[in-house]
């Protein structure tokens, strides 16, 4: 397959430059450059109508890039759509199977499709009902399938072909949680197998799950890449909250964390509306320290949980603002606070929920 | 693979595309594979035969009693069948090529094309799949048709094989229809409005011909009308071909209108898929 190599060393499967698609005045894809390396998984993470979905449809040759040149495997979207198709898959956010054919006509025709000879589509249709746990309702037409069945279905159809290169563009979306984790699962298969994902999703969670890099997109532009662990970072990691098993006590818990210096700990804040102390930590060292300074204070804990920032919470780090406030998503539905000047490096606290954002 | 081995068979305006065109073969096992699918959607679908089944038996039963009286005389009905039921032949493809127009738009939105588009087939092979399971529906549809008309009394004058020229010849021009309806419902945005603009183009090229009357007992101007009008090629063809008389004017008139129809409208429905998002 393809043989370019990147600056890193690694070999792109993916590779975007400049890549622009206007839709009238929207600027769907605003000059984007990424790059996917060979074996590897690439999020795209961003908010509804942040490009994520133009950018899958022009790598799948289903639109025409306005500008910029993309090359999958090392095929030309343009220049060479043919032989593009044949190393890739794609699973949508909407089920791009046949409803009124079963899963097992949907994967036979689809490997047919593929030039598979017919006891080959067939077996191979066997397989990979099987592998998704399809089997039993192997001959039910695909629209009598619950969502993550249809989802499965999907998954099973992209891949019937061995793609070098698979799209999974929020594969996850309105899916129950676990169902969730069974995609979740079969893509860590996948890329075990050797395939390169091209994944984009809204969820820092699922970023974090399947991705070994990260491209935050935002109004059709990349505002920050890099490793999971350096995003997190940047946006300031997990954020633990602590239940006082006293609600009274909160405020002389944080105090007493934001006066111990603890290393790396920058301070901690309290949620009155929730009786919650919310400490932003990077590390479980972090959290072991935060415990055991409140245990050794005597503090009592009824509860406590850490949790991954939310996309919110990512965009207010990276940009000081909330995400694509011309088209709120279902997180994103709080009211927008558009032209907030703050810089990238430093947020406010997001209305009821408190949060702290380390450097 | 078959697509490599095309390579050498390329037409000069392809050479960019190189290896990665597609052969004959596989174009038709690709559009097996899809009129397969669309066979399998009827299965799971059966009301969407009621058209061809029904359609061909209420049409008979309506022209023959209540028009064939008017036509050739009260219990002189019997005579009217061989001048209808060749005319609704033609009449049959027309309608059933409408029904494309309005499901394709239908099944064009699913996700299930996006994923087509995105495979190495040719995007054509996804609309001839369609026209080839349509030209079966309607097949059936003449099947039934004939055998009203056999009930009523329909005497064939030729022979089987004149007969089966005026099925293909039906299902040639229909075919070419279809083309001109996927176009229409590849660029209208409901099926509601694909029938509307349908029903408004079909009623006037269905009575505006040969189908029903003797063009020679209509007004001149509307007599003038139904000489070009190509549905009445397509009626005179195929009545001469089954109660015998001058065939070829008529075939070849067809036959050029359908090749014309077909050069016009399918590259153009071909790239409407294409670039439909």
């Amino acid at each position: 397959m393809t043989t370019r190599l990147t600056d890193n060393g690694g070999t792109a499967a993916v590779e975007v430059r400049g890549l622009v698609k206007h839709y009238g005045s929207t600027k769907a894809l605003d000059g984007v450059d990424l790059e996917v390396r060979q074996g590897t998984v690439l999020g795209v993470l961003g908010p509804n109508g942040a490009g994520k979905t133009t950018l899958v449809r022009v790598l799948s040759t289903l639109i025409r890039p306005d500008a910029g040149t993309a090359r999958v495997a090392g095929y030309d979207v343009l220049q060479q759509p043919r032989q593009l198709r044949r190393v890739i898959g794609l699973t949508g956010q909407y089920a791009s199977v046949d409803e009124k054919l079963s899963g097992r006509e949907n994967l036979y025709m689809i490997g047919r499709l593929l030039d598979l000879p017919r006891k080959d589509a067939r077996a191979r249709a066997d397989e990979l009902l099987e592998r998704f746990s399809l089997t039993e309702a192997a001959r039910r037409p695909a629209m009598q399938y619950s969502g993550g069945m249809r989802r499965r279905l999907d998954l099973a159809a992209s891949m019937i072909g061995r793609p070098a290169v698979l799209y999974l563009d929020e594969p996850t979306t309105g899916l129950d949680p676990r169902t969730r984790n069974e995609v979740w699962e079969e893509v860590q298969r996948m890329v075990a197998e050797g395939a390169t994902v091209l994944l984009t999703t809204q969820y820092m969670e699922e970023a974090e799950q399947l991705a070994h890099e990260l491209t935050v997109v935002d109004r059709g532009r990349v505002i920050a890449e890099g490793k999971v662990a350096e995003l997190k970072a940047k946006v300031g990691g997990r954020t633990l909250r602590i239940r006082p098993a006293d609600p009274g006590e909160a405020a002389a818990m944080a105090e007493a964390i934001g006066q111990a210096g603890l290393d790396g700990v920058a301070g901690a804040h309290v949620d009155s509306a929730e009786g919650l102390v919310s400490v932003p930590i990077l590390s479980d060292e972090q959290l072991t320290a935060v415990v055991g300074l409140l245990g050794g204070r005597g503090f009592g804990i009824a509860h406590i949980d850490t949790h991954l920032p939310s996309l919110d919470e990512v965009f207010l780090a990276l940009t000081g603002r909330q995400p694509a406030p011309e088209e709120p998503t279902d997180e994103a539905a709080r009211p927008s606070r558009g032209g907030q000047p703050a810089g990238p490096d430093r947020a406010e606290p997001n209305n009821e929920k408190n949060v702290e954002v380390a450097v | 693979m078959s697509a490599a081995t095309a390579t050498t068979a390329l037409p000069a305006g392809a050479a960019a595309a190189g290896e990665g065109r597609i052969g004959l073969r596989a174009n038709l096992r690709h559009i097996g594979a899809l009129a397969r699918r669309n066979v399998l959607q009827i299965k799971q679908d059966p009301e969407s035969m009621f058209d061809a089944l029904l359609m061909p038996v209420i049409f008979t039963l309506l022209f023959v009693y209540v028009f064939g009286g008017a036509v050739s005389g009260k219990g002189h009905q019997h005579e009217y069948v061989n001048y209808v039921i060749p005319g609704l032949m033609a009449m049959m493809g027309m309608n059933i090529a409408m029904a494309v127009g309005t499901g394709i738009n239908d099944d064009f939105q699913k996700g299930v094309m996006d994923r087509f588009r995105t495979m190495p087939i040719a995007r054509s092979s996804v609309l001839i799949a369609k026209i080839v399971v349509e030209v079966g529906r309607m097949l059936i549809a003449t099947a039934i048709l004939l055998g009203m008309g056999f009930a009523l009394g329909l005497t064939i004058e030729t022979d089987a094989l004149h007969l089966l020229a005026a099925i293909a010849l039906s299902s040639v021009f229909g075919a070419s229809l279809m083309w001109i309806f996927i176009l229409l419902g590849l660029t209208m945005k409901t099926a509601q409005a694909v029938q509307g603009v349908a029903m408004l183009v079909l009623m006037p090229l269905q009575f505006g011909s040969s189908i029903f009357a003797k063009p020679t007992t209509m007004p001149g101007w509307l007599e003038g009308f139904t000489k070009v009008n190509p549905l009445s090629n397509l009626a005179d063809a195929s009545r001469a071909l089954i109660n015998g008389g001058p065939v070829a004017h008529s075939v070849w008139m067809t036959l050029a209108w359908a090749v014309g129809i077909t050069v016009v409208t399918a590259p153009l429905a071909v790239a409407r898929f294409r670039k439909k998002t």
